[in-house]
């Protein structure tokens, strides 16, 4: 073509002309810590694994998911799901079912047999773990996998701790705790039980342990004066669910009061009730806003026939009645005594009050520090005697499954360095994905899927677990409800809404990058990326 | 083949006979029956193939023509007077685009005060708007002319404009020798644009020039007007070749070889002047007369080279230049430059006006004995223009001219 | 609506693409395969909404017509920041005459395609509200009324912002230009429907009209399809917010637009034959309020004393737009 010099152009020519000079702020991609992530005790790269479930890569999910946490299955039941009251998208409708889609994918690779990863390489240490509850389980599956050996020594009968014998079966079948800790032994662990340890430091230098790390849990239960005839049947909220493991159930009788506020009281009380009982009472000292069990869990109780008398002490029980006192909340919301008395009808009473941990094991051992009946452990989840590591309910900390879980990966990553003679630096941490930074007009509305539970009658007499899990096409939806808060989700926005399309789009999984030469930094793209990963920083001068 | 029919006809038969692509059309006196003949031919499927679009306006008429020979299509259209003024901005952007559209004006006075009937004020305001124009002394030389403007146009990549005096022309009934499709064909190659809208070679055609540039640009479309003054006369005899007859060219001398006295114009107002330069010739005056073909480009070593040998030179024009006088007459000034002869500009025929032999003959012969004034307007009715500038000296009055022209003549009501 | 809303999905068609959508469901931008008809390097101020506005739709025309397009653009801001010599960033054919005529530009390379036998080859015109509104009005109406194969799309940003933000005949009213100062006893633009483009092009009974924003990408590139399907004079009219003119943060373009659509301000719809078939409804309606406080050139409305009555008669407009075409009710 004869093209009239200056009048007609060549196509394309400006790219000589790159105006990412202009910039005095560009973009940057950067991944964002979601609330979820930054909220679970057990470290979850909870957006991270949803990420895969998303897609409906459920196996890349779980292998996401186990990076730091080996029991899904049992985590999709029992866990609290902090992960849940931290997400962002309760702020738009519901927020995400994490925790039903956790499960799911724990009861998915259960069932398709998906195996955890094997250590690449041996280390040659050994490391010695006491108690097979989660957290010494976490311990030994994250120590395992560092390519340490592994022994754990357990008092009880069973794998499990408290996820055997302080959780009933209505919550946790057996069959899926079984099979979680049977996957981590499969990975090398040596598991040894009916074996108490007395003396930790003859223990390891018996077992040339290079270091240990200890878990054994809070299994005292603790108790209140309170009098009683001899007649009376009174029995501790942890012997009662640990019974319940046992070949011979429990007699509580007709009419059982349960006496406490926590997660303990309310599984007392539904296994109570479980048990025959007509009538299961929780006698609680203050109101249910106070009360530190869950309320999901509370809510269950009550659809149960689980009766909760507030504002009530126990003062005395004699043979089949229990007198309770009224109480009122002072200024301060403390419980105070009315003076006012009234009767309850009890054949027996559980004490659900707290638990207190075993401690003798450390008898003699110098440098440690115990306090409120628990022992005292640096950041490094380390002791005060070097190489003694500890974690779980015998540390100060909540008292939850997935909290234990938590300690048993930092403890596993800290005797790691350890044991190399290094200090564990975690990652920096990254900012957080506040709500913010989300644009919300990018998702779509879609509520929360309700999980399906059991009939109301067969909870009440039988140990059938009572919520059941998603399917593949609900928990594919839930899912999709991550708003992937501070992470990248590849919905190509930033490459859509750029005017100077001076965003590359880098292909399936890989992302995207700027292209500096032309973006001039309107920030477009930070404003209409869904999730937050993008931010403006100065331009460098 | 011989046809005895209107000047419109014969052009819109000779346009069609280029095979047009696109033909835009809107309708003003004088031009009206050429698109009407072109619409009617394209309706018969005389005129196969193209597209005849009514616009609602000449800025759109211009501007369906830019794009459709921007998009590589043969484009045409015709318009007249203020026509052209308002599709004037279109007009200088297909020139500056270097578009190879081919135009009609059919020559009229532009208003206020309007006016439907001949004169040059409408090409003479767009002599400077890029385009080559070509005016017709005949209805046979504006059937010839728009042959050949396609042929122009398209070697150039230019738009050229073929004048042709309203009414005189456009609808006066002449014989006319119509040629045949083979042999325009043979004359007039099939369009191969220069640059085109095709999504096979994308380009951006249009672009904004700045000072670095635009110098050059515009150089560059007067270097192209340049080269023109090589290509007319080359087609003009290549014309002759194909069909037979002088038509076109820059510039037609008459009788001047051994003129005195040369009159310079332009268009159909030329046959007068030749019988009268005749008639004076029988007299034993040395006169003759040069008819301007091409106005622009201007041939300037052409009109010098006639020129220079007169003694006097008299341009008539059908233009005023409002505030200095002649329009042409400073294109051939240009040419004389540091020739020494007399100049005399005059202004006839404006809105219409008849230019008779009888007052040619009474101005050349003032001419011709160096009677005449510099700027002399032909058959001025001197008492009427005298009247309303004593009247106006002796009380401020607004208003239009032409109305007051009117009421001292008493055609309309008396002044209030 | 003129396409499949998956809203089954997190961001389901709200974002430009998505990777768990099928591609065949997902828009043409987020392609990597795209035209980018208008190229990296154009001189469009930061966060134009009109650089975007254009590429969404010529990219989606590129597509819809498997390139075989050639684009017609009027003076203005468009024009000016991607063709300055010696740089051009289209990719494809265009042409550019002038501010008035492109709709019958546009006329011209249809009737040339036409002439010549290559009536695959479309043609698009393109104009800011300027141009397309006011000095271009008709020759638009012209290449409507004669219903030439052309897709017209304007891209309004209320005003003449190339030559700095004088009113034109798009501004809506109360809006500060440069011509309409926010001065005297009523400040900034006068009251009314301003020349409202679409329902005069509806008048005209043409084959296809449409609204869109630089919002809704996914509505945008549908109804460009659509409107690519369809023989005759068509026309398009996309909101394109002006960082300058308009006086809001270069990254809030595409925000604003949302609002301009989410209050009813600027409604949505598509209409075929001069009857409307379909709107994007409002997802979350929000009071006018929320549209102009971003806005530097609705200022004055909010000082120390707000303008409430002037509010009240924005507000007034907005819910005009709703009630005619319904954009509260679900399709």
């Amino acid at each position: 073509m004869d093209k009239p010099f200056a009048i007609t152009l060549d196509v394309g020519s400006s790219l000589a002309n790159h105006t990412g000079s202009w910039r005095t702020q560009r973009p940057v991609y950067l991944d964002r810590i979601p609330p979820c992530n930054s909220t679970c005790p057990a470290g979850e790269n909870i957006q991270g694994w949803l990420y895969h479930a998303e897609s409906g890569d459920y196996e890349a999910a779980w292998r996401v998911l186990v990076e730091d946490n080996p029991l899904p299955a049992i985590m999709g039941r029992v866990c609290y799901h902090p992960c849940e009251g931290a997400c962002n998208r309760a702020q738009v409708d519901e927020a995400v079912g994490i925790n039903s889609v956790e499960r799911f994918l724990g009861d998915e690779a259960l069932k398709q047999g998906w195996k955890l990863t094997p250590p690449a390489a041996e280390s040659g240490k050994r490391v010695l773990i006491v108690g097979a509850g989660p957290s010494g389980l976490s311990a030994a599956y994250h120590l395992r996998r560092l390519g340490h050996q592994v022994r754990i020594v357990e008092a009880g009968p069973y794998a499990g701790g408290m996820m055997r014998f302080g959780i009933p079966a209505y919550r946790l079948p057996r069959a899926v705790l079984d099979a979680e800790v049977q996957r981590i032994l499969d990975l090398g662990v040596q598991l040894e039980l009916n074996t108490k340890v007395s003396d930790i430091r003859r223990t390891m230098q018996e077992g040339g342990y290079d270091a240990a790390f200890l878990a054994v849990g809070a299994h005292i239960a603790k108790r209140a004066y309170i009098p009683a005839g001899a007649a009376a049947h009174m029995v501790d909220a942890v012997s009662l669910l640990r019974s319940m493991e046992g070949e011979e159930k429990p007699m509580l009788g007709r009419r059982v009061v349960i006496y406490g506020g926590g997660n303990t009281a309310i599984d007392a009380a539904r296994t109570a009730k479980r048990l025959g009982a007509s009538e299961a009472i929780i006698v609680y000292r203050r109101t249910r806003e106070k009360m530190p069990a869950h309320d999901f869990e509370v809510a269950e109780a009550m659809e149960e026939g689980i009766m909760i008398k507030w504002l009530s002490t126990i003062k005395r029980m004699g043979e089949g009645t229990i007198t309770v006192e009224k109480m009122a909340l002072d200024d301060k919301g403390f419980p105070q005594p009315t003076g006012e008395y009234e009767s309850l009808e009890a054949d027996s009473l559980v004490l659900a009050l707290g638990q207190d941990v075993d401690l003798s094991l450390l008898d003699g051992v110098p440098g440690l520090e115990k306090k409120d009946g628990v022992v005292q452990v640096a950041t490094n989840m380390m002791t005060g005697y070097p190489g003694i590591f500890a974690g779980g309910d015998m540390v100060p900390s909540e008292r939850t499954v997935t909290v234990a879980v938590g300690h048993g990966k930092k403890a596993a990553r800290n005797i790691d360095a350890w044991l190399g003679g290094k200090q564990y630096a975690p990652a920096p941490k990254h900012e957080a994905a506040t709500f913010d930074l989300i644009n919300q007009w990018y998702y779509a509305d879609a509520p929360k899927t309700v999980r399906p539970q059991l009939d109301l009658v067969r909870r009440q007499t039988t140990f059938e677990e009572v919520v059941a899990g998603l399917d593949v096409t609900n928990a594919l939806f839930e899912a999709r409800r991550c708003l992937s808060c501070g992470n990248c989700f590849e919905c190509d926005n930033c490459y859509g809404v750029c005017p100077d399309n001076a965003v590359i789009k880098l292909g399936r999984g890989n992302r995207f990058k700027f292209n500096y030469d032309y973006c001039k930094g309107c920030g477009i793209c930070v404003s209409e990326c869904p999730c937050g990963a993008i931010k403006m920083v100065p331009e460098p001068s | 083949m011989l046809k005895q029919i209107e000047g419109s006809r014969a052009v819109a038969e000779a346009v069609a006979l280029c095979r047009p692509e696109v033909i835009c059309a809107y309708p003003i006196s004088p031009q009206t029956h050429i698109v009407e003949a072109l619409g009617e031919m394209c309706r018969t499927g005389a005129l196969p193939g193209c597209e005849f679009i009514n616009v609602e306006s000449e800025f759109a008429a211009m501007s369906v023509a830019i794009g459709a020979s921007a998009a590589g299509a043969r484009s045409y259209t015709a318009t007249a007077s203020q026509g052209l003024l308002f599709m004037a901005e279109a007009v200088f952007n297909a020139s500056g685009l270097g578009l190879p559209i081919v135009m009609t004006v059919a020559n009229r006075a532009i208003g206020a005060p309007i006016n439907i009937w001949n004169d040059h004020s409408d090409s003479m305001s767009m002599r400077d708007c890029g385009w080559i124009q070509l005016f017709a002394e005949t209805n046979q030389e504006a059937l010839d002319l728009h042959i050949q403007a396609f042929r122009l146009a398209e070697e150039l990549s230019l738009p050229v404009m073929v004048c042709m005096d309203g009414f005189i022309l456009t609808h006066a009934v002449e014989r006319v020798d119509m040629p045949s499709l083979e042999q325009v064909r043979a004359f007039l190659p099939p369009y191969v644009p220069r640059q085109v809208l095709d999504p096979a070679e994308p380009v951006s055609i249009g672009a904004m020039v700045g000072p670095e540039a635009f110098m050059e640009v515009r150089y560059l479309a007067h270097a192209k007007q340049i080269q023109a003054l090589g290509l007319i006369p080359e087609f003009a005899a290549d014309f002759r070749k194909t069909f037979g007859r002088d038509s076109g060219g820059l510039v037609r001398a008459y009788r001047c070889d051994d003129a005195e006295t040369i009159v310079v114009a332009l268009g159909s107002v030329v046959g007068t002047i030749q019988d009268v330069v005749d008639e004076m010739r029988e007299g034993g005056v040395k006169i003759g007369v040069l008819a301007i073909k091409s106005f622009r480009p201007f041939p300037l070593v052409e009109v010098r080279e006639i020129l220079q040998h007169a003694r006097r030179v008299v341009v008539l024009e059908k233009t005023l230049a409002v505030g200095i006088g002649g329009v042409m007459s400073m294109n051939v000034r240009m040419a004389l430059t540091q020739v020494a002869l007399k100049g005399y500009t005059v202004i006839a025929g404006l809105g219409g006006r008849p230019i008779t032999k009888a007052s040619l003959h009474r101005l050349f012969a003032d001419a011709h004995a160096d009677r005449l004034e510099h700027l002399t307007f032909l058959d001025l009715d001197r008492k009427v223009v005298e009247r309303v500038l004593d009247r106006e000296r002796e009380t401020r009055r607004s208003g239009p001219i032409a109305e007051n022209i009117l009421r001292d003549l008493g055609v309309v009501a008396a002044r209030i | 609506m003129a396409f499949e809303q998956v809203k089954f999905y997190q961001t389901g068609t709200f974002t430009v693409g998505n990777r768990l959508l099928e591609p065949e469901l997902r828009s043409v931008q987020a392609d990597t395969t795209r035209t980018n008809s208008l190229n990296s390097g154009h001189r469009a101020c930061q966060g134009c909404g009109e650089a975007l506005g254009a590429r969404y739709a010529i990219d989606a025309a590129m597509e819809a017509t498997d390139n075989q397009l050639i684009a017609v653009n009027a003076t203005g801001c468009l024009e000016v920041f991607s063709t300055p010599y010696p740089e051009t960033s289209w990719q494809i054919p265009w042409i550019h005459s002038l501010f008035g005529n492109a709709a019958a530009v546009a006329t011209g390379v249809a009737a040339a395609m036409r002439a010549k036998g290559r009536e695959t080859t479309r043609v698009v015109a393109q104009g800011g509200d300027g141009g397309t509104t006011d000095i271009g009005f008709g020759c638009l109406s012209g290449m409507f009324e004669r219903n030439d194969d052309v897709l017209y799309i304007c891209y309004d940003n209320g005003g003449y912002m190339n030559t700095g933000v004088q009113r034109s005949s798009a501004t809506p009213p109360a809006a500060r230009t440069a011509t309409t100062p926010a001065m005297g006893p009523e400040p900034g633009n006068v009251f009314g429907q301003g020349k409202n483009l679409p329902e005069i092009a509806m008048a005209h009974g043409i084959p296809y009209v449409a609204t869109a924003t630089v919002a809704d990408l996914r509505d945008l590139e549908a109804k460009v399809r659509r409107a690519m399907q369809i023989r005759g004079a068509r026309y398009m009219h996309i909101l394109v917010p002006c960082p300058l003119g308009w006086g809001h943060a270069s990254a809030d373009t595409i925000r604003i637009a949302r609002l301009a659509k989410e209050t009813g301000t600027f409604p949505v719809f598509e209409a075929e034959c001069g009857e409307v078939t379909s709107r994007l409804p409002i997802r979350k309606r929000l009071p006018v309020e929320d549209y102009l406080k971003p806005q530097k050139r609705f200022a004055h409305l909010f000082g120390p004393e707000p303008a409430t009555a002037t509010l009240a008669r924005l507000q007034a407009l907005a819910d005009r737009n709703i009630r005619k075409y319904a954009l509260l009710e679900e399709t």
